[in-house]
C-alpha cells in the first residue's frame, strides 16, 4: 500500500490541510509532514510501483533506484529544515506554497514516465511562484510574472517535446533519452531552462532574490536541483553538457564579483555550482553521475545555510546591499559563524561538504582527459571561493563598520542553520554516509596530502589575491547598481523592438487609410460630378423634349414595321 | 569600541594588518609543503611548481580586474528596470 503512494504525496495533501489547523499546533504539523515522507521514502521497495492506466498509458509514480532516492532524500531533509528555517512566518500561504512546491519536486524525482514528469514540472512552477509574490512589492509581483512566464514555457516546451517523443517512438518512458531527434531535443531545452543554461539562466538572478527571506530559501533548493536531476537521468553522457556545465561554471562568477545584492551574488554562485553538475552529467560516467549526485546534495545545504544567513541579515537590517552592510558581526555573531560554515563549503575547504563532492567531479573530468575543462573548472572553483567563500561572509559581517546595530537572528533560524551547518561539516569530516547513498558504488579517497595541499593552496592564494587587491584598492567597491544581463533582452530589447514593430505597423495602417480615403474621396466626386444635381445624367429635361423622344420613337417603330 | 561597551579583537589598529600577514604566511607555507609529499599529476602543467597557487592567485585577479572592466559595460543606476 505504501509502496503506492508517491512519495511527494503526503506533503502536497498535507500542506493543503496547514490553513485548517490551528496557528498553535500548524508548525509541528508542517514539521510532521517531511518526517514522514522521509520515513515512507525509506520503506520504499526498490523498482517501479504505483502505475496507473490512463487514456491508455501507462503512468508510473513511484520508480525508486538509487538516483531517484539520492534526490528524494535531500529534498525532504531539506524540506525539514526549510519548516524550521520559516517558524516566524505567520502566513499560512507561503507555508503551504513551499510544501506543495517541495513535494511537487519530490515527486517529480520518482516518476517513472513523462507525463506524470511533466505534471510535477508544472506544479512546481505554480507552486513557487507563490514564494516570491509572497513579498507583496511590485518588483516581486513583476519578477514573480517573468519567472512564471519561463517556468510555465519549460512546461509547455517539455510537454511538446513529449508529443514528438511519443509519435516518433511510441514511449513515454523517463529513461536515458539523449538529443536524437526533436523530441528529445525539446525535452532537453525544457529541462535547460529550468537548469538555467547560459543565455536562458536570468530567470533564476531575477527571481529568487526577490522572493521572502523564507521563500529564497526554498526556491534554491528544489526547481534547479530537479532539473540537474532530470538531466542525470535523460541525457547523461551528452557530451555538449561538458562544454554548457564548463561555461556556466565560469561566466556567472564574474557577475556576481560586481553584484551589490548579496542574495542576487548567491543566485549567480547557484548558477555557477549548478556547472559543476552539469559537466558531471556530460562526462556520464559513474564517478562523474556519483560526483553530481554528491555535489548537488552537498550544494543544497550548504547553498541553502548561505541564503538563511543572509536571509536573517534580510530580516534584522531590512537591507541586503553589500554597500549598506558591514560590521554585522558584532550584532550578529552566531548568524555569522554559520555564513562562514556556508562560505568554506561551498568553497571546498577541507573538512567541509564542498571538499568531498566537488573533488568527484574534478577527478572524473581529470581522468576522461579534458584537461581544457578541467582547468576552467578549477578557474570556477577559485573564483566561487572569491566571491562566495569571502565577498558574502566579509561584506555583510565585516569590512567597514556600516554602523548597523540590530538583534541576533531569531531562535529557529539559529536552530535551522545550526542543523545544516552541522550536516556541511558532518559531511565533509565523513564522507562515507554521503557515498553510500550515491547510485553508484564509490571507490574514492577524497583525503589524501596531494589533494588536501593542493586545495589548500589554491584557495589560499585566491583569499591572498582578494586581500592583495583590497589593501591596494584595485578591488571594485559595492555599488548601488543594476547589471545588464540577458533579462535585458526581454526586459528591454524585446519591448523595444515590439514597440518598433507596433509603431511601424501602425504608421503604415494609418498611410494605407490615408491613401484609401483620398481614393474614395476622389470616387465620390466622380459620382458626384456625373449624379450629383449638376451631373449630365441628373439633369431634368423640359416635357417638350421628352414629347420630340416619343415622336423619334414612333417614326422608327413605324419605319420598322413597313420595312 | 561598541556602544554597549565591548571591545572587538578587529577593532584595534593593526589588527587587519596582522590578518593580512597570516594570509601571506601561509600560503608560504603552503608553497614550501608542496616538496614534502610525492604529488601525482594528472596532466603535464600539474607539477609545474605551486601550480595551483599560482593558477589561483592569477585566475582571481583576473577575474576581480575583468569584472571591473565588465562593470563599464554593464552597470546601469539602481533603478534601470523601474523607470
Amino acid at each position: 500500500m505504501i509502496a503506492d503512494l508517491p512519495p511527494g504525496l503526503i506533503l502536497i495533501l498535507g500542506a493543503l490541510a496547514i490553513p485548517f489547523i490551528p496557528a498553535g499546533l500548524r508548525r509541528y504539523y508542517m514539521l510532521a509532514l517531511p518526517a514522514l515522507g522521509l520515513l515512507q521514502l525509506l520503506l520504499l521497495p526498490t523498482g517501479m510501483q504505483g502505475q496507473i492506466e490512463m487514456f491508455g498509458h501507462t503512468l508510473t509514480f513511484v520508480r525508486v533506484d538509487g538516483l531517484a532516492k539520492a534526490f528524494g532524500i535531500i529534498f525532504l531533509l531539506a524540506a525539514f529544515i526549510s519548516v524550521i528555517y520559516g517558524w516566524h512566518e505567520e502566513e499560512a500561504l507561503q507555508h503551504v506554497a513551499a510544501l506543495v512546491y517541495a513535494g511537487a519536486a519530490i515527486g517529480a524525482v520518482f516518476v517513472g514516465d513523462l507525463i506524470s514528469l511533466f505534471i510535477f514540472w508544472e506544479l512546481t512552477a505554480i507552486a513557487s511562484v507563490f514564494l516570491i509574490w509572497a513579498r507583496r512589492t511590485e518588483r516581486a509581483y513583476w519578477a514573480g510574472m517573468r519567472y512564471l512566464v519561463v517556468q510555465i514555457g519549460s512546461g509547455v516546451i517539455l510537454l511538446a517535446g513529449v508529443v514528438l517523443h511519443y509519435r516518433a517512438t511510441g514511449s513515454i518512458a523517463f529513461e536515458h533519452l539523449g538529443v536524437v531527434s526533436l523530441g528529445t531535443t525539446l525535452i532537453f531545452i525544457a529541462f535547460g531552462i529550468k537548469c538555467a543554461f547560459p543565455l536562458l539562466h536570468n530567470w533564476l538572478q531575477d527571481s529568487y532574490p526577490e522572493a521572502t527571506v523564507f521563500g529564497t530559501v526554498v526556491l534554491s533548493v528544489f526547481t534547479t536541483k530537479l532539473a540537474v536531476y532530470a538531466l542525470a537521468r535523460g541525457y547523461a553522457g551528452t557530451e555538449m553538457l561538458i562544454w554548457i556545465g564548463a561555461l556556466m561554471s565560469a561566466f556567472p562568477i564574474f557577475y556576481a564579483v560586481i553584484e551589490n545584492d548579496l542574495r542576487r551574488v548567491l543566485a549567480y554562485s547557484l548558477n555557477n555550482q549548478l556547472g559543476f553538475m552539469v559537466v558531471g552529467i556530460g562526462i556520464g560516467t559513474e564517478l562523474a553521475i556519483n560526483g553530481t549526485v554528491a555535489h548537488a546534495f552537498t550544494h543544497i545545504l550548504y547553498k541553502a545555510l548561505l541564503f538563511m544567513s543572509m536571509g536573517a541579515v534580510l530580516y534584522r537590517v531590512g537591507t541586503i546591499k553589500g554597500s549598506e552592510l558591514g560590521g554585522l558581526y558584532k550584532s550578529m555573531p552566531m548568524t555569522a559563524g554559520f555564513c562562514i560554515v556556508g562560505a568554506a563549503s561551498i568553497s571546498a575547504f577541507p573538512l567541509f561538504s564542498g571538499f568531498v563532492s566537488k573533488s568527484l567531479i574534478l577527478t572524473a573530468a581529470a581522468g576522461e582527459g579534458h584537461w581544457l575543462v578541467w582547468l576552467v573548472l578549477l578557474f570556477a572553483s577559485a573564483g566561487v571561493f572569491h566571491h562566495s567563500g569571502i565577498k558574502i561572509p566579509f561584506f555583510a559581517f565585516f569590512a567597514r563598520d556600516s554602523g548597523k546595530r540590530c538583534e541576533e537572528a531569531p531562535t529557529s533560524m539559529l536552530i535551522a542553520m545550526g542543523i545544516t551547518a552541522a550536516l556541511c561539516i558532518g559531511i565533509g569530516v565523513w564522507p562515507t554516509g554521503l557515498y553510500r547513498i550515491l547510485p553508484f558504488p564509490v571507490d574514492f579517497v577524497p583525503y589524501t596530502t596531494a589533494h588536501v595541499i593542493t586545495q589548500l593552496q589554491l584557495l589560499m592564494f585566491s583569499a591572498l589575491a582578494f586581500s592583495v587587491l583590497l589593501r591596494t584598492g584595485l578591488y571594485p567597491p559595492e555599488l548601488r547598481s543594476t547589471n545588464l544581463d540577458s533579462d535585458w533582452l526581454y526586459r528591454r530589447l524585446f519591448p523595444a523592438l515590439l514597440r518598433f514593430i507596433g509603431d511601424m505597423v501602425a504608421q503604415i495602417h494609418y498611410r494605407s487609410l490615408l491613401r484609401a480615403q483620398v481614393r474614395l474621396h476622389r470616387f465620390i466626386a466622380t459620382v458626384y460630378r456625373h449624379h450629383g444635381p449638376q451631373g449630365a445624367l441628373a439633369r431634368t429635361w423640359p416635357t417638350g423634349s421628352t414629347v420630340l423622344w416619343v415622336a423619334v420613337l414612333l417614326c422608327a417603330t413605324l419605319f420598322f414595321y413597313y420595312l | 569600541m561598541d556602544e554597549n561597551g565591548k571591545k572587538y579583537w578587529l577593532d584595534k589598529p593593526g589588527s587587519v594588518t596582522l590578518v593580512y600577514r597570516a594570509v601571506w604566511v601561509v600560503c608560504a607555507l603552503l608553497a614550501v609543503a608542496e616538496f614534502f609529499y610525492a604529488q601525482h599529476p594528472v596532466f603535464e602543467f600539474e607539477s609545474f611548481p605551486v601550480f595551483y597557487g599560482l593558477f589561483g592567485f592569477i585566475v582571481c585577479v583576473g577575474l576581480v580586474l575583468g569584472a571591473k572592466e565588465l562593470r563599464k559595460i554593464l552597470k546601469r543606476a539602481e533603478d534601470y528596470y523601474d523607470r
